[in-house]
């Protein structure tokens, strides 16, 4: 395989879903022989742009050339032919795991019907020995895919693709559930990949791989293209900055009185490799929790809802030990979590929103096991009003509410009662700007009987609402900040966390991502 | 033209709705005018009595339907259950009091493993319940060595069994009430009423039938609202599981002997009524008013098909093309899913 020579140009791509305009003209190069960065908050139309680029989704308008030519892809298999390969996220999308190594890199040889009918073993895997060979693989041919580890299924996913000689490898967030050792051997794969001249473009949130990999970083945020950086010294920071977006928040918050303490927690630690950290939430208070994906947030949320145990320290509600088993536990104890990723964590996609709203407080509702059905109407014409959800009424079926009154139910649901400590985990995810206002306000309305923390990655969003803000890296608070005044700067440099960055290259921080929510 | 098409959707939201009733009156009318002897009590009474059974049974495939699960050993709990009260009254010689106790436990049993099964040791519903389905069959072969159970028949050991249906068990599956008609109304149709009433009331309006909806709807979201998601998927197979060792007990109250080969047909006719159910009143879910009516359509159907000299091997045929029509109207027209 000699040297390809490629480059992708995207100028003014539009993609819409209804009236939910996801990318709004993007333009972008991705050079060959270089790794292009894509980064962006969740939302920001990162993988609705992978998607057009491979041939899932069709743009409205704008145009991709291929090494200087138009190409639009209007299936996948178009795109694969062209030479541009996705390997998604999820690895097993991209393997046939009870097939052994040699036949699933010779997949598309074995799935071509004009193959030959009859194949012989040895032979496939002489030619599948060849095509890792070319890419410096030693596999063992013979062994199930579902019995290597995720790196290895990894790399045989990239060595299939490379039989394809793509021009353009796209990875969705590859290292996130590699180890050390394994993210070093796809890193040397793609130093390999990059010197023939393949065009990569690679999606992370990880700042040491990107340290390590990067030639060149774009950033997204809202559906178009913040922030591009290239050079020999890359402004690492100011990507950052770009993807997150800083436009300082409009609203003016007014710092309430704060009153007692409601949830301490002291000296906690959530993981045995973390940092240990301590705080307490107070009534009429809404703090803020931000920090980068996989740095602890998910877990914190988890552990306060009942749903992990805490590895180390003391957590007390109102002065008592609070160590809740499970999530009726923590409910029972007046802490309640609205999750994030509504669609799976939140709404009950058959029921109305009535019926969504009163899910976790049927017992209150109810005597003798019959539901008050008026009481539960009751409930759910308040929070229409309360909250301004757009609907005919409150039999609608919640599917047929837009996202951000999808939301305004699911934070409706745990309004209904009044809590001690309320979590909300993302809650402003694929909610526009009104609806986020209209929850933030309602939050802000009802907080004062109870402590407030509200997880969130986008900054803005944090300035929005919080009174304090506080920032976790590394599965540790490593800032607080008093929303006065604060100073972005410098959240922003803690949500980076310099030393942190040093360190992830010895250190797995991705391990509890899935443990988490 | 936005006009024309409102008025189609309308149509079209009116046939969902009320499609498989119309259906349903239809298929009344047809076989009252050409099967000579269909619409006379008689055969109405013939009718409720082959409901009932299968309806009882369908009751609890909704059960685990509302929560997204499967049990395909409804049929072999029934069967079980029949030749346990047969065994229970004629080899062990003890009252039908006792017999039907020990049928209700072994339900409420057989349902607890299933759900246990399902829950915690992770076995895909239709898998595990396939192996009950086996596990069963076998197991209630073993006391008689094979053989059916009937008074007077002779026991392995070479002695013969003094044992009785009682009279009072035989009543549940024979005795007929007086409405207006006399001997109108079968005692097990009664039985049937109650606990579709009860079911319906369960899962209509009771906050544990809408916590099991929501359990079916989105299992990880009902978890996430606290609710204790593995009980009530073993109360929905232990519900499952004690209707289906109902049905056996009215079963062998009508058949008077521990038969091994009745209720064959048990699983599929429950299965087709539950699954018919979603069609009615266009519930497009599981339901309890929807199962009974989908349980007196396959009645009906049967009764109305035998009364008009049709070869029993059509009946199947007809059940399954009458299945395949209900479920296009649940998914098709109603765009669910």
């Amino acid at each position: 395989m000699g040297k390809v020579n490629s480059s992708i140009k995207l100028t003014g791509l539009e993609k819409s879903f209804g009236s939910n305009r996801v990318l709004r003209g993007i333009d972008l190069d991705i050079p060959a022989g270089e790794v292009t960065i894509l980064m962006g908050a969740n939302g920001a139309g990162k993988s609705t742009l992978v998607k057009v680029m491979c041939g899932v989704h069709k743009a409205d308008s704008g145009t991709i050339y291929l090494a200087g030519e138009e190409f639009n892809p209007q299936t996948p298999a178009e795109a694969i032919k062209a030479g541009i390969v996705t390997v998604h996220q999820n690895i097993n999308d991209g393997v046939v795991p009870d097939l052994d190594v040699a036949s699933n890199l010779m997949l598309d040889v074995l799935a071509n019907p004009h193959s030959s009918v009859f194949l012989l073993p040895s032979k496939i895997r002489k030619s599948a020995k060849q095509a890792a060979e070319r890419l410096g693989l030693d596999l063992d041919m013979r062994a199930p895919v579902h019995s290597l580890s995720l790196a290895d299924k990894q790399l045989v996913a990239i060595t299939r693709a490379m039989a394809h000689e793509p021009n353009l490898l796209i990875l969705d967030e590859p290292t996130s559930s590699l180890s050390l050792s394994e993210t070093q051997r796809l890193f040397e794969l793609l130093d390999r990949l990059k010197a023939r001249g393949v065009a990569i473009l690679y999606i992370s949130h990880r700042m040491s791989d990107i340290k390590r990999m990067a030639d060149r970083i774009v950033s997204m945020r809202d559906g178009e293209v913040s922030g591009v950086f290239e050079g020999d010294d890359l402004d690492y920071i100011g990507a950052v900055n770009a993807m997150l977006g800083r436009k300082i928040a409009d609203v003016d918050i007014q710092i309430p009185e704060v009153g007692a303490p409601v949830l301490e927690l002291e000296n906690i630690q959530l993981l045995p490799s973390s940092k240990p950290f301590s705080l307490a939430a107070h009534k009429n208070e809404i703090i803020v929790i931000t920090g980068l994906v996989g740095v602890g947030k998910s877990l914190l949320a988890s552990v306060l809802f009942g749903r992990e145990a805490l590895f180390k320290g003391e957590i007390s509600l109102n002065g008592q030990k609070y160590n809740p088993k499970n999530i009726t536990d923590a409910i029972n104890e007046g802490v309640f979590l609205c999750a994030k990723d509504r669609g799976t964590n939140g709404i009950i996609p058959e029921f109305n929103i009535s019926h969504n709203i009163s899910l976790p407080f049927l017992s209150t509702l109810s005597k003798f096991g019959f539901i008050g059905r008026g009481a539960e109407r009751g409930f759910a014409k308040t929070a229409i009003k309360d909250l301004g959800i757009i609907c005919q009424g409150e039999d609608d079926n919640i599917e047929e509410l837009s996202g951000g009154n999808q939301q305004k139910v699911m934070v409706a649901r745990w309004l209904m009662k009044s809590s001690k400590l309320l979590i909300l985990d993302e809650p402003f995810q694929g909610v526009d700007i009104a609806a986020r206002r209209d929850i933030g306000n309602k939050l802000r309305e009802t907080a004062k009987d109870r402590a407030t923390i509200v997880f969130v990655t986008e900054l803005d969003e944090a300035l929005e609402i919080a009174d304090r803000i506080f920032v976790m890296s590394e599965h540790g608070v490593v800032g607080e900040h008093r929303n006065m005044n604060a100073d972005a700067d410098l959240i922003l440099a803690q949500v980076l966390g310099d030393q942190v960055m040093d360190k992830r290259m010895n250190k797995n921080i991705g391990i509890s991502e899935g443990a988490a929510l | 033209m936005k006009q024309a098409s409102l008025s189609k959707d309308k149509i079209k939201a009116v046939a969902i709705r009320y499609g498989f009733l119309t259906l349903l009156a239809g298929l009344v009318l047809f076989f009252s005018l050409s099967a000579p002897g269909f619409a006379t009590p008689f055969s109405a009474v013939f009718i409720f009595q082959s409901v009932a059974i299968t309806g009882i049974l369908a009751l609890g495939v909704t059960a685990t339907l509302v929560v997204d699960g499967f049990d395909l050993s409804i049929g072999s709990i029934a069967t079980s259950s029949l030749m346990l009260s047969a065994y229970i009254m004629v080899v062990l010689e003890q009252n039908a009091v006792v017999a039907v106790i020990a049928c209700l436990a072994m339900g409420a049993i057989v349902g607890l493993v299933n759900g246990v099964l399902i829950v915690y040791m992770r076995v895909p519903d239709l898998l595990a319940t396939l192996g009950m389905m086996f596990l069963l069959i076998g197991l209630q072969r073993i006391p008689t060595e094979g053989r059916s159970i009937a008074q007077g028949m002779t026991l392995p050991g070479g002695e013969t069994a003094t044992g009785v249906f009682s009279k009072s068990f035989l009543a549940l599956g024979r005795h007929k009430f007086d409405f207006f008609i006399e001997n109108f109304i079968p005692f097990s149709v009664i039985i049937f009423v109650v606990i579709a009433v009860l079911i319906w009331l369960y899962f209509e309006f009771t906050r544990y039938g809408r916590v099991m909806y929501a359990i079916g709807s989105n299992e990880r979201a009902a978890g996430l609202a606290g609710v204790p998601v593995h009980k009530y998927k073993i109360i929905a197979y232990m519900i499952s599981g004690v209707l289906a060792s109902v049905g056996g007990i009215l079963l062998a109250a009508r058949l008077g002997r521990g038969d091994i080969a009745s209720g064959n047909n048990l699983l599929l006719d429950s299965v087709a009524a539950a699954l018919i159910g979603f069609a009615v009143l266009g519930a497009a879910k599981p339901n309890a008013f929807g199962t009974a009516i989908g349980a007196l359509f396959v009645g009906i159907l049967l009764q109305g098909m035998t009364m008009m000299n049709a070869p029993y091997y059509t009946q199947d045929f007809v059940k399954g093309a009458v299945l395949v029509v209900a479920l296009v109207f649940t998914f098709s027209l109603s765009n669910r899913r």
